[in-house]
Order: C-alpha cells, then sequence, then structure tokens
C-alpha cells in the first residue's frame, strides 16, 4: 500500500520552469563539454541535381583560423552507409560524395577557430558542378523518362507495397456510391525555435565516440550511427542536453549530421561544434512529407462506409532516410480511422525527388492520412445529402466495441466516439452554426463547416516500420516487435530520491509529471524528487524505443515509472515494517514518512528507513539486497511482430479527437477567417490538466499553422524558397483562432495509469477540419491546403466546382 | 569615427543587469553571439540570425531590441537587461510567476525574448487589451504553446492577478 498522495492528475505547475524563466536553463549552444572545441560550419550545394565535377579546398585550409575542412569522400572513406527498411541499392552518406540530390546537401565541412571564421573559409572552397536536370514533383518522377536521383536502382520509386484487408474488391462493386477524391497534402515542417545541435569527439585506444546533441530519439537509429561509424554500441556515447529547445520530431532528423561530426572529429582529431542556422534548419534539415494521389470511398445509400482505398504517392525527398518508410506506416494499422470499415485497400508508393529528405514531424503520418480520410467523408456526406456529423455517426466503431481489432492490426484500447462527437457538436453550437450558414448562403457569404475525427496511435511498435517488407522478408530478416519504455529510480545515501526518465523531451513536462507519479507512489511531494530526463547511453538504462516521439511518454514511459517507483516502495516498506515490527503490507508511505497503517504516529521518516539500505546493509531483512537503484523495463502489452498478413498491434494506446470547424471566406481578399474551432481529446487519465491543455492548444497551432500559412515551397528548378522566417511563415499570436477544447476522456486498459499517449492531437487535424470548411464554403472538394490569400482568392475567382 | 580592421578585435564595455561586463567583439560580432559566448550569459537564444523570431530580444538602454541585428561594437557604454536579470534577489517577477501559474512556456527557448518585450511592453502600456498583448507578441514566434497561456499571464500582471 501506497499514499496515493493525489498528486497525478493535479494541475501541478511545472518543475522545469523557474530555470527556464531566469536564463539558466541549458540548452545544447550552452555547452562546453570538452576543451578544444572547434567549430564547424557546412558548404551545402546550391543545386537540386548535380555531379560533383571536383572539389578544390586549398585556399580554405590556409585561410586564417581554419583548422581543418573535409569533404565528402573523406566521410565517405571513414563510415559504412546508413541503410533504411527499404532495401534499395543507395549507399547513403551524411556528406555528398560524387553527385548532389537536393539545394543544401552538404559538400564540404570546415572546422575553425569559432563560426565566423568558419563561415568565410566556406566561401574559399571551390567546386566545379555539372548540373542535371531536377525533378521536384512526385507524380513526374514516377515518369520512365525521369531524370534518376539513384542511377542504380533504376527509377524513383524506391518502394512499392499494396495491402488489402477483407474484401474491398466486393465492397466497391456493391457499393450504392464511390466517392473519389484526388488529393495533394503540402509540406511543411514545425520549425522549433531551437535548431539542431552537435557536440562531437573523437578519441582513440580503443576507437570511440561520445556525442551530445539536442537529439531526441528514436534511440533505434543509434545502431544505425554506430553502424555508420564502425564501432560497438557502447563505443558510440549519446548524451542529450539539459534542455531540448522544442522538436516535433523534426530533430530526428539530425542523426546522419551526428555521424557527420562525429566523422569529421576523428578525421580531424578534434572535437568538433556545429548549431544548424535557420537557413540550414528550413533547407537542410527534415520535414514532413508531401504526399499525394487519391483515395477512393465505397458507401451505402444510407451512408455506411464499406470499403475504403488509398492511393498514396509520397515524396519522401533525395534520400530514403531512416525511420523511412516508417511515416506512411504508422496510420497503415488503423487505416479503417474511427470506423467500422472492414474492407480496406492500400497502394503506397514510396517516390525520390530533389527535395529534402523527409523525417519525422508532429503527428508524423497523421496529418496526411487523415486528409484522405476525413475530406472522403466530409465529400461523401455531402454527395449523399447526409449530415457531417451523422455520416460519422453511422460509422463510429460503438463504445461498446473496445477493446476493437482493427482489420489491418491495431488494437483500439477504449473510447466513446459517438460521445466525443456529441461532445463537439455541443461546443461548438451546431445548430447554431448550421443556421448561419443557411443565412450565409441566402446573403451570398463564403460560410462553411467541416469535421475532422481522428484515433491517435501512442507508442510505437518499432516493427510496424517492418511493414515495408514482405512477410517473406521479414522473415529471412528475423523477428522484430516491441516498444520497451525503461525508467530508473535510485535513493542515495543521504535518502534523496533521483527519478531517471530517459524521455529526451523538448518541452512537455516530463520531470513534473514524472515526479507526480512517484510522488504518490512514495508517500512524497513532486518537490521532494528530482528529475533528470536526459539520456546517456553509456550509463543510463535505455532500449531502441527511448526517446520522445509517438506521443510516447503518457502510454509508455509513465508505466515504466510507476513500475520503478512501486519497487522503490516495497523495498522501503519492507525496511520500515522490520524496524517498526509490523507486517510490510501493514506499512504505508505518505507524508514523507513510513506509517503504520492505522496508527499514525507509529512511524519512520521515508528519507531515513531509504539511507539505511546503503549505511547498514546488516540491518537490513534477510536477504534483502542493499542500496536502492530501481530499475524498470516496461513491454507494453499488444506490440507483436507484423503477422503473414501484414495486420500489426502498432501503437500501445489510441486516443481519439473530433474537430469541428467553422469559416468564412472574404471574397474581396480570400482570407479564411476561423469563426469557430472546437477540438473534443479522449486522452484517457489526465496525468496533468495544465500540461494536457498546453499540448492540445501547441498541436493545434501546428495544425492551424499547416491549414493556413505553412508550406517548404520549392520552384521548379529545385531552389528552396522558404529560407528565412520572412518566407516560411509560422503562426503568431494575432493569427491564432480561439479553440474550444472538450474531453471525452476514457481509461486505457493498457496502462496502469489509464493515461493514453496524447500530443499529436490536431496537428493531424487541423488542416483536414479547416480544408472541409472551406470546401463546404465554396462548394468544391479540390481544395488543398495551405489556405493563403493567393490561393483561396483564386479559388474564388473561378467560382463552383473545377473540372 | 571608430575603425575597426577586419579580423582585429575591439574591447567592448557594458553593464549587464546592472553588473560590468567587458569582451571582445569584432567588428562584424551580433550582439547575441557576444553576449553568449564572449561574456557567457547564455540566458539570451538565438531562433533565427535574421530578427524576426525575437528569441534573442535584450533591453538596451531601455528599448526592447533584438540582438541579432544589432553588432556588439555598437553598443560600447550601453545598459543591458537580459532575461538573467528578471528576477530579483532570488524572487520571480510577477510576470515569470504568472508565465509558470499560465503554462506560458513549453521548451522555454522563446521565452527570454518574449519575456524581455512584455516586460517592457507592460511598463509602457501597464493595462492592455488582448487584442494589443497579442500584437506586441507578434513580434515573437513560439512554437509550442500556440501564445494562449502567454497571454493570459501577461493579462493576469496587467490586471493586477497574483
Amino acid at each position: 500500500m501506497t499514499g496515493g498522495g493525489g498528486w497525478v492528475g493535479a494541475p501541478v505547475p511545472r518543475k522545469e520552469d523557474e530555470a527556464l524563466l531566469t536564463g539558466r536553463a541549458r540548452f545544447i549552444d550552452d555547452m562546453e563539454p570538452v576543451p578544444g572545441i572547434r567549430h564547424a560550419a557546412l558548404l551545402r550545394s546550391p543545386h537540386a541535381h548535380a555531379d560533383i565535377v571536383s572539389i578544390d579546398i586549398s585556399n580554405a585550409v590556409s585561410h586564417p583560423g581554419v583548422h581543418g575542412v573535409v569533404t565528402g569522400v573523406d566521410i565517405s572513406a571513414a563510415t559504412a552507409p546508413i541503410p533504411s527498411a527499404v532495401r534499395v541499392p543507395i549507399d547513403y552518406y551524411p556528406m555528398a560524395v560524387d553527385k548532389v540530390r537536393y539545394a543544401g546537401e552538404p559538400v564540404a565541412l570546415v572546422a575553425a577557430e569559432d563560426r565566423y571564421a568558419a563561415e568565410d573559409a566556406l566561401e574559399a572552397i571551390e567546386v566545379e558542378y555539372r548540373p542535371l536536370p531536377p525533378v521536384i514533383d512526385p507524380k513526374a518522377a514516377m515518369e520512365d523518362d525521369a531524370p534518376l536521383l539513384h542511377e542504380a536502382v533504376g527509377s524513383n520509386v524506391v518502394h512499392r507495397r499494396s495491402f488489402r484487408y477483407g474484401d474491398p474488391e466486393t465492397a466497391f462493386a456493391e457499393a450504392d456510391r464511390v466517392v473519389r477524391l484526388d488529393w495533394t497534402f503540402p509540406r511543411y515542417s514545425s520549425t522549433p525555435m531551437e535548431t539542431c545541435g552537435v557536440i562531437a569527439r573523437f578519441e582513440p585506444a580503443p576507437d570511440r565516440y561520445t556525442i551530445w546533441s539536442n537529439f531526441q530519439g528514436p534511440f533505434i537509429l543509434h545502431a544505425l550511427m554506430s553502424g555508420a561509424l564502425g564501432v560497438p554500441g557502447n563505443r558510440l556515447r549519446l548524451i542529450t542536453s539539459p534542455q531540448s529547445g522544442g522538436s516535433f520530431g523534426i530533430k530526428q532528423g539530425m542523426y546522419p549530421y551526428m555521424v557527420l561530426l562525429a566523422a569529421a572529429s576523428r578525421l580531424l582529431d578534434m572535437p568538433l561544434k556545429w548549431i544548424e542556422d535557420r537557413l540550414e534548419h528550413l533547407t537542410g534539415s527534415s520535414a514532413a512529407s508531401n504526399r499525394e494521389d487519391a483515395v477512393e470511398a465505397a458507401f451505402r445509400d444510407d451512408g455506411t462506409l464499406t470499403g475504403i482505398r488509398f492511393l498514396n504517392v509520397v515524396d519522401v525527398g533525395a534520400y530514403i532516410r531512416a525511420p523511412e518508410p516508417a511515416s506512411v506506416y504508422r496510420m497503415h494499422a488503423a487505416s479503417n480511422g474511427a470506423y467500422r470499415v472492414g474492407n480496406i485497400d492500400v497502394d503506397n508508393r514510396l517516390v525520390t525527388t530533389n527535395r529534402l529528405p523527409i523525417g519525422l514531424n508532429r503527428g508524423y503520418g497523421g496529418p496526411q492520412f487523415f486528409f484522405a480520410l476525413e475530406r472522403v467523408m466530409d465529400a461523401g456526406a455531402r454527395a449523399l445529402g447526409i449530415d457531417i456529423a451523422e455520416i460519422r455517426r453511422r460509422n463510429f466503431i460503438p463504445r461498446d466495441a473496445f477493446p476493437y481489432r482493427a482489420p489491418a492490426g491495431a488494437l483500439y484500447d477504449a473510447g466513446d466516439y459517438e460521445a466525443g462527437l456529441d461532445k463537439a457538436l455541443d461546443l461548438a453550437g451546431y445548430d447554431a452554426l448550421r443556421a448561419e450558414r443557411g443565412r450565409a448562403k441566402e446573403e451570398g457569404r463564403l460560410f462553411g463547416i467541416g469535421m475532422a475525427t481522428a484515433v491517435e496511435p501512442s507508442g510505437s511498435n518499432m516493427a510496424y516500420v517492418t511493414l515495408a517488407q514482405t512477410p517473406e522478408e521479414r522473415a529471412r530478416a528475423g523477428g522484430r516487435s516491441g516498444g520497451l519504455g525503461t525508467c530508473t529510480i535510485s535513493i542515495d545515501p543521504s535518502g534523496a530520491v533521483t527519478v531517471k526518465t530517459v524521455s529526451t523531451p523538448a518541452g512537455q513536462g516530463h520531470a513534473t509529471v514524472a515526479a507526480q507519479i512517484a510522488a504518490d507512489a512514495l508517500g512524497l511531494a513532486p518537490d521532494d524528487i528530482d528529475v533528470v530526463t536526459e539520456i546517456d547511453t553509456l550509463t543510463s538504462a535505455w532500449s531502441l524505443a527511448s526517446g520522445n516521439y509517438a506521443n510516447r511518454f503518457s502510454s509508455v514511459v509513465v508505466d515504466a515509472i510507476g513500475d520503478a517507483a512501486r519497487g522503490v516502495a516495497d523495498k522501503v516498506r519492507a525496511v520500515a515494517a522490520e524496524d517498526l515490527e509490523v507486517a510490510p503490507e501493514d506499512v504505508e508511505l505518505t507524508g514523507g514518512a513510513a506509517r503504520v497503517v492505522g496508527v499514525p504516529e507509529k512511524s519512520l521518516p521515508f528519507r531515513r528507513v531509504a539511507a539505511k539500505t546503503h549505511w547498514h546493509p546488516a540491518g537490513l531483512p534477510d536477504g534483502m539486497a542493499p542500496g536502492i537503484f530501481e530499475t524498470a523495463i516496461l513491454s507494453p502489452p499488444g506490440l507483436g511482430p507484423p503477422d503473414e498478413r501484414d495486420r500489426v498491434g502498432s501503437a500501445v494506446t489510441f486516443g481519439f479527437i473530433c474537430d469541428l470547424a467553422a469559416v468564412e471566406i472574404d471574397p474581396g481578399t480570400g482570407r479564411v477567417e476561423v469563426k469557430k474551432y472546437v477540438s473534443v481529446h479522449d486522452v484517457g487519465k489526465i496525468l496533468n490538466p495544465l500540461i494536457v491543455e498546453g499540448q492540445i492548444i501547441g498541436g493545434f497551432a501546428h495544425g492551424i499553422g499547416g491549414a493556413l500559412m505553412e508550406e517548404m515551397v520549392y520552384d521548379e528548378d529545385g531552389n528552396p524558397l522558404s529560407g528565412t522566417f520572412a518566407d516560411y511563415l509560422c503562426i503568431t499570436a494575432p493569427e491564432m483562432p480561439t479553440l474550444d477544447i472538450g474531453h471525452v476522456d476514457t481509461p486505457s486498459p493498457h496502462t496502469a495509469l489509464g493515461s493514453k499517449g496524447m500530443g499529436d492531437g490536431c496537428s493531424m487535424l487541423a488542416p483536414t477540419a479547416i480544408a472541409n470548411a472551406v470546401a463546404d464554403a465554396l462548394g468544391r472538394e479540390d481544395v488543398e491546403p495551405p489556405f493563403t490569400l493567393n490561393r483561396v482568392w483564386d479559388l474564388v475567382a473561378q467560382g463552383g466546382e473545377a473540372g | 569615427m571608430l575603425r575597426i580592421a577586419p579580423g582585429a578585435r575591439h574591447r567592448v564595455t557594458v553593464t549587464v543587469n546592472g553588473r560590468p561586463h567587458s569582451g571582445f567583439a569584432e567588428s562584424r560580432t551580433l550582439l547575441s553571439d557576444f553576449l553568449r559566448h564572449e561574456l557567457k550569459l547564455f540566458g539570451t537564444h538565438v531562433g533565427c540570425e535574421h530578427g524576426v523570431c525575437g528569441a534573442c530580444t535584450v533591453e538596451i538602454d531601455g528599448r526592447a531590441v533584438r540582438s541579432c541585428l544589432r553588432l556588439a561594437v555598437q553598443v560600447d557604454g550601453a545598459e543591458i537587461g537580459t532575461v538573467e536579470g528578471l528576477a530579483k534577489d532570488g524572487a520571480l517577477s510577477p510576470l515569470q510567476e504568472a508565465f509558470r501559474r499560465r503554462h506560458a512556456l513549453q521548451c522555454g527557448f522563446c521565452t527570454p525574448g518574449i519575456l524581455i518585450s512584455a516586460t517592457q511592453f507592460l511598463e509602457a502600456n501597464p493595462d492592455p487589451t488582448e487584442a494589443e498583448v497579442r500584437d506586441m507578441l507578434s513580434g515573437h514566434i513560439c512554437r509550442c504553446t500556440g501564445y494562449e497561456g502567454m497571454v493570459r499571464a501577461i493579462l493576469d500582471v496587467a490586471g493586477g492577478a497574483s
């Protein structure tokens, strides 16, 4: 029995904040972990596609302050190519070797006494390029005569797999109505305010690397990095910075730069620091994928969705970079979304183009997937003359069907989707909105309502990406499954408690929530507990799935914290029980003490009991190991390997989101004014309502930015046109619409605390809900975000349905 | 007129948060880099280096300024205020307290600049409307919070809430 102090679920202000508010928190560019660091700058390709004929570094090497120059030929000699789950003959190195494939690709590195000198010397490097025709559009890249990025592959289509579940052919043949939408989802990125940063040091005898960075994981990539560097895992030590200034997935994509800096440190025999600048971030880091093609939905006249077919063309950019093709497989096991539909067809084609390689970004694969599914639901409703809320109600998985095994293998843990919908309609004043739409139509105003719903997969199965391989290929490669969570809680000889979450947060308040959980288990207050969230792969207990992505913290890591805390509590109670001369089950931890249940005056201070495990091992109960250093390694339920029919339990928990948007379009300017935006969430048990609300609003900000403003634009020659924050428009405070948040939370049976993963949230739905509302307002389905003034004004000027 | 040759370093002396500081800067050294890497005041953050994001905002002689758009040699002799100077005697300022209470920060990387701007703003406009607060914040980019918490926090302080 433990105290259960009620900290979990309370709006505890964050432990992290005071250091951040006073300028004392430390980020990667604040760190000088070893003496003698030199500063690196990267020369990047100005061409989207070109052969490298020659590189002359002689003038750069002799530039004042320069300590060395490294080119791609040097890097390719010092490292092995970095593989992905797609087995194609592409040798991917973190620096171009003989050919550049996107504007912004690294071509050379200069190390100098400071960044200014390093950048000066970049200008002294002479590179002769032989330009090649670029291909930017993924559909064009699929043509037979398209310029090839990787000649050895023989095609720009680097991956194609088709999947079927149920009997989609019959469903479509027997449908009353088939609704098809051709769609395009743009490329954007969540652009954290802190860019990527790496400090790398090589040491010989034995050869080993240490890399300090703001890398966010997943640490499955550690294996790729150590493989590329040619050292066993324990000789690649990754240490994350105490704080990370936002990531949203993008700081996964820095691992090639970690390899690059580590290899350069070896070649130049000096520790190197590289801090990505904003231009580099916007053109050379990573981005969410643009995806396009078509979706087809088979309906009965009553709105029942009987079949769905996804035709996906994914632009992976210049290289398919691990963990890609995960972005197209993250949602795959949940291809039915929130609906009962059992007949599903999926065709995935991944295409290389002369753009920046893609990677994780908030919602990872969700915004693109739900754009297809949820746009065709609204379009289907309009085609069938059924209300957009009603068509969803008729197709939702019912509340008594959970846990629900989805056709492609996801196990939905808990939900009440209809209650979530009702809550959203209620919060939105749906009837009044519809009345307003009717009035607007009479008055000739452009007013529309759109919806979107999502399931939110959280706590990823490391094996879902192997859906990219056939069952035969998977069998040959050996088994893979799971998504382990780890946590260590230690009590030192002073009796002080430290929780190590190895969860590498970038602002999500992990330290606070970890302290709440441990406080409840140990009968302490969160202020009594220190939390270390960074990872050190040489000294932390970690595993492949460690890191901060896929809403992993509240779906997996919290239970590892709980397990470790229970282990500590059991031990403390056992020690106290002997001293108090009662049975361990008669001891409770509460108010900073171990107390005899029902006899509160009979107690011992927690710290004293805990410290005894260090100071007096001979006085411990018989057979008890001394000290307290409790590591929990949690294997979440349901994360088995993909089966022979390509079904996989892809995630631990599945939250639910229901968004409703109403917009009015100014025909004179093309401005889309968001008149109402409601979002209802099922996050399971809420662990800290302050943090949950903050995550929901933050996810909405990313989603609404993607809906209205953000796009990584390339011209037809492959030149990136959005290389500054004056060109890549992030949403600012006056542009943020009001968000009305509701909750219908159903506790997850897959987690001990009942919490579900959350955080992606509206980032997955706002582009779609807004697109649906714009489509409703304009009376046409061919609408694509971002809904910028130009784009919407053009649509209004064209009037009516095009094509 | 002072002339500094390319590559030459010039001593720059400033007062930061009421204390004298001195270091060397080239003619081209940005104030943001000078504060961080020469004076080792890492509280000021750099988000874009082209004057859009506002993360590097500091106070120079009573005005909020983006330190990535100033050269260190331009501020020789100036009074500079940074995030490190906002808490007095170990106690958070009312605005810092409100940011904490309202969960106005997540990663906290943009926060130093926003605190400087908001502190300045409230001195000039102690009773702003929400629209005025949002307009002031339009000079800053935050990617985590959606701005809601900081709007509430600033209005709390303006309204005298604690």
